[in-house]
């Protein structure tokens, strides 16, 4: 059975690439002359070009959303939600997932040559922005000939891009799904990015971020930024259940070894992590997290005059568990939202799983987001 | 249901084009209704996620709120009417909520089940708590913590300092006649009431 898909799959699928040139000016002042964006389809357009809908991918994400590389291996990391009669139905949208400018899973970023050098960019990539993924999202929109997106939907950092969205492009975005997100961090989870960059930056397989040059990763770094990121992703009462207090020896061997389930945990998260994520790019990743903040150029930092401009409707969903993008951070948007006159909905959802919720199939969550895309209304194609 | 007749009468008091803001919208359905037959815009805050779901079916945009928490979210003045339908006599604080209302809407309209209707009366004479069609839970599992007759509210509307702009009473069946208008607290199953600061 290993090369049947369950019949609410995508099935198999490949990514595709598209090149763009012409000068990308990015947040930072620097130029990108040349980039690539990686990114997957499923579904189909429809003649009107209206049922488009764009994933926006988090932290450590990439463009295999939904299906299979290879049959038999794990399928995309919101699998659960986009395929044939899921939530985001294929059979009535098509869906469009990118790996982010900066990435490490095929688009342009730190492990691609850089045309000055010809060497390997590492950390003379420059820093990317929500704005500047925001900017080249559009010119991939472009190229696929997605005038006006049906939805713009992402959690955490990814909702942060369907945030931005609406405000940079108020036309081309119908709806914004902005889920387990914030209008901008707060000082704990910069200070919590801060760590996780301190651990790759002094790994002493670093190497000022040419860690490529010496046939070397810092995977100790990466494995210690991941391990702390997983425990603030997840909530108090769903490590103590999953993991209590059990030995793996059923006995105390007092040593640093692995003795609490927990810490085997962490560490295999940790490990795994390393092997398939550049260390560069989480860098890049989290400082676009700390710098996000889209009220930062309007009078007063407000937020209600950064969103007065969007048009789109917006879905706002939080989790109560989540104390790393907490509900009260995503009040704040609905209330900026709510200040500007905008359409918004906003759903907290019951759920003991912390920030990662929002990659879960919580029951509700799913029916809510299946109810908002069966009402939203696309042309049908003649049968 | 009689629900779409007391959607009618509410209905009949908001003008064209309003933003309102309905408080404990439930199944968003007066929304929805208001949204076409008024051409409203606004929101419905509601607690349950089941009825959420429901408000995003109909199309309505709906907060997930605890009126328990008051309307803090909301800047003053920010909505033509704030209704509450059947759901004043289910919150922690009627009387700061009634504020509420009125400090985020320019009027308020409310409906609730009359605790002063003769069938409630006689249940209570008899030395029970009543059940009626209107009020059919039981005194341990009903979530209505805060009953109160017609009198009961509009002396509250005095002391608050509100205006009462129109009243109906109604029955179950969501008639009203001359006698209801005359005794509506001993007549009325359900009151309803637009209102404003003085």
């Amino acid at each position: 059975m290993s090369n049947a898909f369950p019949p609410d799959s995508v099935g198999l699928v490949s990514p595709q690439r598209r090149a763009f040139h012409g000068p990308l000016e990015l947040d930072s002042g620097a130029t990108l002359e040349h980039y690539e964006l990686v990114f997957e389809t499923y579904g189909e357009l429809n003649a009107a070009r209206d049922n488009a809908v764009l994933i926006c991918h988090a932290l450590s994400g990439d463009h295999h959303a939904a299906g299979y590389h290879q049959p038999g291996q794990r399928p995309g990391w919101w699998d659960n939600l986009i395929g044939p009669g899921k939530p985001l139905d294929t059979r009535r949208f098509f869906v469009v997932s990118p790996n982010n400018l900066g990435g490490c899973a095929g688009s342009t970023g730190p492990l691609s040559i850089n045309p000055a050098t010809a060497q390997v960019y590492g950390p003379d990539f420059p820093f990317v922005t929500v704005r500047d993924w925001v900017q080249t999202q559009a010119r991939l929109a472009d190229t696929l000939g997605i005038e006006c997106w049906a939805a713009v939907v992402g959690g955490s950092l990814g909702g942060m891009q369907a945030l931005q969205w609406a405000v940079d492009f108020p036309h081309r975005v119908r709806h914004a799904l902005v889920i387990a997100a914030a209008a901008k961090l707060t000082t704990q989870n910069i200070a919590f990015n801060e760590v996780a960059r301190h651990a790759i930056r002094s790994d002493a397989n670093f190497h000022g971020g040419r860690y490529y040059e010496h046939g070397v990763v810092p995977a100790h770094g990466l494995m210690l930024a991941r391990m702390l990121g997983h425990i603030t992703y997840l909530s108090d009462d769903v490590l103590m259940a999953r993991f209590g207090r059990e030995l793996r020896d059923g006995k105390l061997n007092f040593g640093f070894d692995v003795e609490f389930e927990i810490e085997s945990y962490l560490r295999h998260q940790g490990e795994s992590f390393a092997k398939r994520f550049d260390a560069n790019t989480y860098l890049l990743m989290t400082k676009s997290l700390d710098y996000f903040d889209p009220a930062a150029k309007v009078p007063e930092h407000d937020l209600r005059k950064a969103l007065a401009g969007a048009s789109a409707r917006f879905l706002v969903v939080s989790f109560s568990s989540d104390w790393r993008f907490a509900p009260a951070r995503s009040r704040e948007i609905v209330v900026a939202l709510l200040d500007a006159d905008r359409d918004v909905s906003y759903v907290e959802i019951e759920s003991e799983q912390g920030h990662d919720s929002f990659l879960l199939e919580v029951p509700l969550y799913h029916r809510v987001l299946r109810t908002y895309f069966q009402q939203m209304p696309i042309t049908a194609d003649p049968v | 249901m009689t629900m779409r007749e007391e959607q009618t009468l509410i209905a009949r008091w908001i003008r064209n084009g309003s933003r309102v803001l309905d408080l404990g919208c439930g199944d968003g359905a007066l929304l929805a209704h208001l949204q076409t037959a008024r051409r409203v815009s606004g929101y419905g805050i509601e607690i349950d996620g089941e009825n959420i779901v429901r408000c995003l079916e109909a199309g309505v945009n709906v907060i997930q709120s605890d009126l328990d928490r008051g309307l803090s979210d909301f800047d003053d003045d920010s909505f033509d009417y704030v209704i509450m339908t059947q759901t004043l006599q289910a919150t922690r604080y009627p009387d700061r909520l009634l504020r509420e209302m009125l400090r985020v809407g320019r009027e308020a309209i409310v409906t609730f089940p009359n605790f002063g209707h003769w069938k409630c009366r006689l249940q209570v004479l008899a030395g029970r708590m009543p059940v009626t069609r209107h009020l059919p839970s039981t005194w341990y599992d009903t979530s209505n913590i805060h009953m109160c007759t017609v009198r009961d509210f509009e002396a509250l509307c005095a002391s608050e300092g509100l205006e009462i702009l129109e009243r109906e009473a109604l029955d179950s069946a969501h008639r009203t006649t001359a006698a209801m208008r005359l005794l509506p607290n001993l007549l009325a199953e359900i009151a309803l009431y637009r209102f404003r600061r003085r």
